[in-house]
């Protein structure tokens, strides 16, 4: 009972304080731990529930309303918590890892790009963009295109070991972005560097906001890929992979198609992927391929590895606590440091006006990257929230 | 299509695939002797490649600063130049097995390679860090050095600098060395032993430990003087300049034959061939529709094409599968 009420509190007490100081990044970040806390906590099931459903549906858009930059970081928070629960499905479930799997993330974005703007007349002549309508029904293709993708890869390289894999699925990703970069020419689908834009948004319902529109569709396709992500885990898929990550041949002689689990694991990941592109896509109006670059591919997998792989909630905390380090706090440093270094203000007798002009807090997102996996993978392999099977399997002396 | 063009570059070509193989085969041997011994992927490796160009900048930047680069004759400059490259990388290499690897050593295989992976992403930002403090600027140039920019024409097609030369002496120099040092030395046999079996290695009185870090340290050396000799064939790098490069030599050790020196060797030329012929055939040979931006893909497509039909490279013996 006093649980419960704290529980209450903490949710109602922080979304005020976001209320009151709607520019404190701080007060922010407790109205998500607040939630993470809520997750945590030993309280009925049906007071967890409406909590978080209270806070994710009501309070997140009420806080919006405060300041929509914050709606922008829940929606790119929900994009890779989607892109990370795929990526769990590949590296967390099969084991097999996969360091190009931003990949998918841009087939499915140039998807809805090329046909969602005027980009397609290049191709096929004239008639485009489509009507803004069809990008409900993209959602699907990118899904399609994601999963073809992902077997179109899977085919030939499944067969190689782990570590080998993990360089071709590398280098299938950079070679997406440099097709993405160079398929300007001869004939023009991609627009190379210079990226595609205006990319057509989808109606929306109620005549709702755009910000808030996107924030609600990717918290649906959030929770259906949880949904999804839970029915597979304990399904006989789902066990078949769990059974090849810990010991293929041992799998293959009970009797597990090796080749046809892993290549539809592969095409699961892909698909979450692609979608979650054709949502990006529509919601940044504009893309190059400058957004599906190595380094996205590492994020994810970074969130994937903090959270703890083969685990939901595991994955969801990473990518929530990824984006936000990124998107927030880095950023925030940065200003913070910049307001100093404008102040004046001297620190152990220098003055930080002094500091370089070329160190941007901001820009370190690879020493962040680096840190989580290597001090994750010596500390604490199974992750913040390990998955059940796996703490049990780690955490034995 | 002009034929006759086609033959004119031939040898410039030719040049510039060795120049370019020569340094993939230097950073590959960074990889391939990690593989041999512990079986895993060495993902930092392109920075240690990388740190060694910049150690390289500091030293020629700090010589033109105190006004001696002038004064002192380049080949000192060049041996310099190397041995702080080589230097500041294989000590790098070392530190990095010892903190990232050996904690990891009996982990899941999967396992010290996302740390490998971790690390080579810390090391780019925090040798941007460094430089970002130190000179305010991370993308370098390195200082030219007149004596190695003169260029003599053998033909009226071809031209030869005598850094080009440099290069290829100073990497013909560092893989004969390496080649006695494993094959002629005792300390090469402890290192062949332990790439063979650990365990019997051990129970001979090797110490397993100090030869893993000896391996590290070997092939930072060669990634360092790789390093260096990149800034001062193409002139520019930044933090994330090795990365590219570093997934082409491991290509390179991959297509020799990973765990294979003599492999990785014959594999790094192989590839800087390929790569120089398809970087300046290409666009001649399909009307300018595809040009030598493709030549990243075709690197890869290479790895990808020998890992489905030779997984074992050129000359590698059969790699076991472990349990």
């Amino acid at each position: 009972m006093i649980r419960a009420t704290l529980a209450v509190g903490v949710v109602a007490l922080s979304t005020w304080a976001v209320a009151v100081f709607p520019r404190s990044i701080l007060v922010f970040l407790l109205f998500q731990g607040s939630l993470l806390w809520v997750y945590l906590a030993r309280i009925p099931r049906w007071l967890r529930a409406t909590l978080l459903a209270a806070a994710l549906l009501v309070l997140m858009p009420l806080i919006g309303s405060f300041n929509g930059y914050y709606l922008e970081v829940a929606t790119q928070v929900g994009i890779f918590v989607a892109l990370a629960l795929g990526l769990n499905i590949v590296v967390g479930l099969a084991g097999l890892l996969d360091l190009g799997y931003v990949a998918f993330f841009a087939v499915g974005a140039y998807s809805w790009a090329i046909f969602g703007s005027p980009q397609a007349n290049q191709i096929f002549g004239g008639g485009f963009p489509l009507a803004p309508g069809w990008f409900y029904v993209f959602l699907g293709v990118g899904l399609c295109v994601g999963a073809a993708t992902g077997v179109l890869l899977g085919l030939p390289v499944l067969r190689l070991r782990g570590d080998y894999l993990a360089i071709v699925t590398l280098g299938f990703g950079e070679v997406i972005r440099v097709l993405a970069n160079n398929l300007d020419k001869p004939i023009n689908f991609t627009n190379g560097p210079k990226g595609i834009t205006p990319i057509a948004r989808p109606p929306v319902p109620f005549g709702l906001p755009y910000s808030e529109a996107f924030y609600f569709l990717v918290l649906l396709i959030v929770c259906v890929v949880v949904l999804v992500n839970r029915r597979l885990e304990d399904s006989h898929i789902g066990r078949a992979w769990e059974a090849i990550r810990e010991d293929e041949l041992a799998a293959q002689a009970m009797g597990v198609p090796l080749v046809r689990s892993k290549l539809l694991a592969f095409a699961c990941g892909a698909s979450f992927a692609g979608v979650m592109g054709v949502v990006f896509s529509a919601k940044q109006i504009f893309i190059n391929p400058e957004s599906f670059t190595f380094l996205e591919s590492i994020g994810v997998l970074a969130m994937v590895i903090l959270g703890g792989m083969g685990s939901i909630p595991g994955a969801v905390v990473g990518a929530t606590v990824v984006t936000v380090l990124n998107l927030q706090v880095l950023k925030g440093f940065s200003l913070w440091l910049n307001e100093l270094k404008n102040a004046g203000v001297t620190v152990f007798g220098m003055s930080l006006a002094d500091l370089p002009t070329q160190l941007e807090p901001a820009k370190y997102e690879r020493m962040i990257f680096g840190m989580i996996l290597v001090l994750m993978m010596i500390f604490r392999p199974q992750g913040i929230l390990p998955a059940r099977r796996r703490a049990r399997e780690l955490g034995k002396p | 299509m002009d034929f006759q063009l086609l033959v004119d570059i031939f040898p410039q070509v030719l040049l510039d695939g060795l120049i370019l193989g020569f340094m993939y085969a230097l950073i590959a041997l960074g990889y391939t002797m990690v593989y041999g011994v512990l079986e895993f992927i060495n993902f930092a490796h392109s920075e240690i490649f990388i740190v060694g160009a910049f150690a390289g900048v500091e030293i020629l930047l700090g010589l033109k600063g105190a006004g001696w680069l002038d004064g002192l004759p380049w080949p000192l400059v060049l041996l310099l130049l190397l041995l702080a490259g080589m230097a500041v990388s294989g000590l790098l290499a070392v530190t990095v097995e010892r903190i990232a690897y050996r904690p990891l050593r009996s982990a899941p295989r999967l396992i010290p390679l996302i740390s490998a992976i971790g690390v080579s992403f810390f090391l780019q930002d925090l040798i941007r860090l460094v430089e970002s403090i130190w000179r305010n600027a991370f993308n370098l140039v390195y200082p030219t050095l007149d004596a190695l920019n003169l260029r003599f024409e053998l033909t009226e097609t071809i031209d030869v600098s005598v850094k080009s030369i440099v290069v290829i002496v100073a990497a013909l120099g560092m893989l004969w060395v390496l080649h006695l040092l494993v094959n002629r030395t005792k300390i090469g046999t402890a290192i062949r032993a332990v790439a063979e079996d650990q365990a019997a290695a051990s129970l001979m009185g090797i110490d397993v430990n100090r030869i893993i870090s000896l391996t590290f340290f070997i092939g930072g050396v060669m990634g360092g003087a790789a390093g260096v000799l990149f800034g001062v064939q193409y002139g520019l790098i930044n933090p994330y300049s090795g990365f590219i490069p570093g997934l082409k030599a491991f290509t390179a050790a991959v297509l020799g034959g990973i765990g294979n020196i003599p492999g990785a060797m014959l594999g790094g030329i192989v590839l800087g061939l390929l790569e120089a012929f398809a970087a300046s055939y290409l666009s001649l040979l399909t009307g300018g529709a595809f040009g030598a931006e493709y030549k990243d893909i075709f690197a890869f497509s290479v790895l990808i094409l020998i890992l489905i039909f030779r997984p074992k490279g050129l000359l590698g013996e059969i790699v076991r599968e472990r349990a």
